[in-house]
């Protein structure tokens, strides 16, 4: 997984509150396997209509935003479903972070498993965000970008007159900036999860007494 | 988060979550031991990424793989799927499930189901551990006093390839319910009013416990119901501690344990509940009693009301997004604000789900179809083959069927329509699942979430009607 230290880009507005994983990606395609195809799953039903024409008033498809590489969001975005193709499909469309107030927790969780960063903020500042992204389009500014840095967790974006600062849990922060793979980093604890293993089932047999 | 001090009062999730630190941090996330984790179809994503890293899964005999998302109801044949693409779903985790060694329900094993229904069924979902599943309603298990909650694909592979986890101990809220709760009104009426009053973030960061005196009045299923669409509330855990209800349940089932282990678990499991004292975040109560049977208008499963209410008036709402979100969600339910709840026409009935597919929900829509036909088309999915059976030894299934309604073999179903079981646009379905969000059932149907009563009250007469009317006929 390739780090993430800094991002400087177009940001798209995504007004709606408790936008589910149903809504990033349909049901019918987690069949798919992830190919080429997948980053047009991202928002299916409402990006395109029933004929497969793009809706020309879903935010993706305006031509300010449709190279978005990162959506400002509402309260409680990716809740529902657990299906991890929600950030796939996100991920291949391009979008490499989120800013919401709120993230649904197992959505948040498979965003940091794939490099897109998760940022939370206050509702006040995502939404004044959000204004200002919308007005840049109305008034045909060519100021849609957000900047991103990780390193020292702050941002800079229409509409906030300082530098922002995030914050992220310590542990995943490092895993992003340096694009750790988790499970090898695990892997490297295999003496500390047999011990523990030992010490489990020798208190709790019971949980070991499978056929 | 500190892990919890022994000698400090602990909720019953600190008791289990600190029995299972490999290893402990103070801030973020903990490395955590994973005691059984359940796979179905979706999971061919983790298997690619396990497979393409040269691993293996670690401990096997902890692996349970279902078959429940994409099998066919009609038969027990993969041949059967609705398209191509469904089957080789199917076959692929038939061949990932071989390769693993773990144990696995194919979908013609005589014990295959619905994952949450399986896991407690077979005895694998215990007291006191950890479980997870790549779905979200792993939420489920909490019933059996354990921690259970979702996860995705990419924690799914590094549970099979360390059968640990990186987690951050959530929060702690309590939801005590007290009263009992009057006849027609179940575990799924409970659990949609304390989402309404919570909402569908309300809970995120949060694990729940269920407590208080209701739970005396409530059958196991209906704990399962709860704590099943607990993530509706945005919690990933809802957990309620075991007593003799789940110990006198799980005695005996094929992967609990036996004899003196038995014992010995028993023990322990008498010192989980979480002691006096010991701190919750947040709490919140309800009283059960005052509630009656609901349904949801909208297109979240927080949007419920009771069926001797109205559709809300969106101008009521002050919040200028809720009263937006509201006014979007009644025009995809083509609902009136002010209309009552029992002048919605339904098309379809839908009795089924990991939330309310079990022996006792089945017995419940039985009884109030007994006898009577359904003026809409409707599926029945038993949970498990072995409720299947069990409801068919009572003869349910000559109920459902004498009423026009199909009787289906086990799977997820028209709750997740990955299978090809939808409903067609602009239908309106009375459905027992958990998720009434915009496109579930098929692009443009109407989804309305209550209980199983309420499903076949409504597939008789057609409306949402008050099943306590018909309860009193019986």
């Amino acid at each position: 997984m390739p780090g993430f230290t800094q991002l400087r880009a177009i940001a798209a507005p995504l007004e709606g509150r408790n936008i589910d994983t149903d809504q990033i990606i349909p049901a019918r395609f987690l069949k798919k396997d992830r190919d080429a195809l997948y980053k047009t799953y991202l928002f299916h039903d409402l990006r395109f209509d029933e004929d497969a024409k793009p809706r020309a008033d879903f935010v993706l498809n305006k031509p300010a935003f449709n190279n978005a590489q990162i959506l400002v969001a509402d309260d409680n975005f990716g809740c529902g479903s657990s299906r991890e193709g929600a950030v796939y499909c996100l991920s291949d469309f391009g979008i490499r972070a989120i800013l919401a107030p709120s993230f649904g927790d197992i959505f948040f969780n498979n965003c940091l498993k794939n490099g897109l960063l998760p940022i939370k903020l206050e509702a006040k500042t995502v939404e004044r965000i959000r204004q200002a992204l919308t007005q840049q389009v109305q008034t045909n500014a060519a100021n849609c970008e957000i900047s991103i840095d990780l390193a020292s967790c702050t941002l800079q974006a229409p509409g906030l007159s300082e530098v922002l600062t995030f914050t992220l849990d310590p542990f995943w922060h490092e895993c992003l900036l340096k694009g750790v793979d988790e499970l090898t980093l695990t892997l490297g604890y295999e003496k500390d999860i047999k011990s523990f293993e030992q010490q489990h089932y020798r208190t709790r047999p019971w949980l070991a007494a499978l056929k | 988060m500190t892990p919890s001090t022994p000698q400090l009062p602990r909720t019953l999730f600190e008791k289990i979550w600190d029995q299972h630190l490999v290893l402990p941090r103070v801030a973020g996330p903990s490395l955590v031991y994973i005691d059984r984790h359940i796979l179905h179809e979706g999971s061919f994503h983790a298997f690619k990424d396990l497979r393409a890293r040269g691993l293996s899964i670690r401990n096997p005999k902890q692996i349970f793989g279902v078959a429940d998302h994409y099998v066919p109801t009609t038969s027990r044949d993969p041949q059967d799927a609705v398209t191509q693409e469904i089957k080789e779903v199917i076959l692929k985790f038939d061949d990932n499930m071989k390769w693993s060694g773990a144990h696995y329900f194919s979908i013609k094993d005589a014990q295959q189901g619905i994952v949450h229904v399986v896991g407690p069924e077979q005895g694998i979902s215990l007291p006191g551990s950890i479980i997870t599943c790549s779905d979200s309603h792993t939420s489920t298990h909490g019933a059996m006093g354990a921690i259970a909650f979702g996860v995705g694909q990419s924690e799914s592979t590094h549970i099979m390839a360390t059968q640990t986890l990186w987690q951050t101990k959530p929060l702690q809220m309590r939801v005590e319910l007290q009263g009992k709760p009057a006849d027609g009104v179940s575990g799924k009426d409970i659990i949609l009013a304390v989402i309404a009053k919570l909402g569908v973030a309300g809970a995120v960061g949060h694990a729940v416990e269920y407590a208080g005196t209701a739970l005396q009045w409530l059958s196991l299923d209906e704990r399962l119901t709860m704590c099943n669409m607990t993530i509706e509330a945005g919690a990933r855990s809802g957990v309620i501690a075991a007593d003799d209800l789940v110990f006198d349940y799980l005695h005996g089932r094929s992967f609990a344990p036996q004899g003196h282990a038995w014992d010995q678990a028993l023990k322990e499991w008498r010192l989980l509940p979480s002691d006096n004292g010991c701190h919750f975040d947040r709490q919140l109560s309800l009283n059960v009693a005052e509630l009656a049977p609901r349904l949801t208008w909208g297109t979240s499963p927080d949007s419920s009301i009771a069926i001797d209410e109205v559709i809300p008036d969106p101008a009521q709402l002050s919040d200028p997004h809720a009263r937006q979100a509201a006014l979007a969600a009644l025009a995809y339910m083509g609902l009136t604000p002010g209309a009552r709840a029992n002048t919605i026409k339904i098309d379809r009935v839908f009795i089924g789900s990991c939330t309310n597919s079990r022996l006792s929900d089945l017995r419940i829509a039985a009884k109030i179809l007994r006898g009577q036909r359904a003026v809409v088309p409707g599926l029945v999915v038993a949970g498990s083959m072995l409720v299947k059976k069990a409801a068919e030894a009572e003869g349910l299934d000559k109920v459902f069927k004498a009423a026009g309604l199909e009787w289906r073999e086990p799977g997820c179903s028209m709750c997740v329509g990955i299978n090809g079981d939808l409903a067609a646009a602009n239908e309106r379905v009375a459905s027992t699942s958990n998720r009434n969000f915009i496109g579930r059932q098929g692009p443009g149907v109407r989804t309305h979430l209550v209980s199983p009563a309420m499903a076949a009250a409504a597939a008789i007469t057609g409306y949402f009607t008050d099943v306590r009317t018909l309860l009193g006929q019986k």
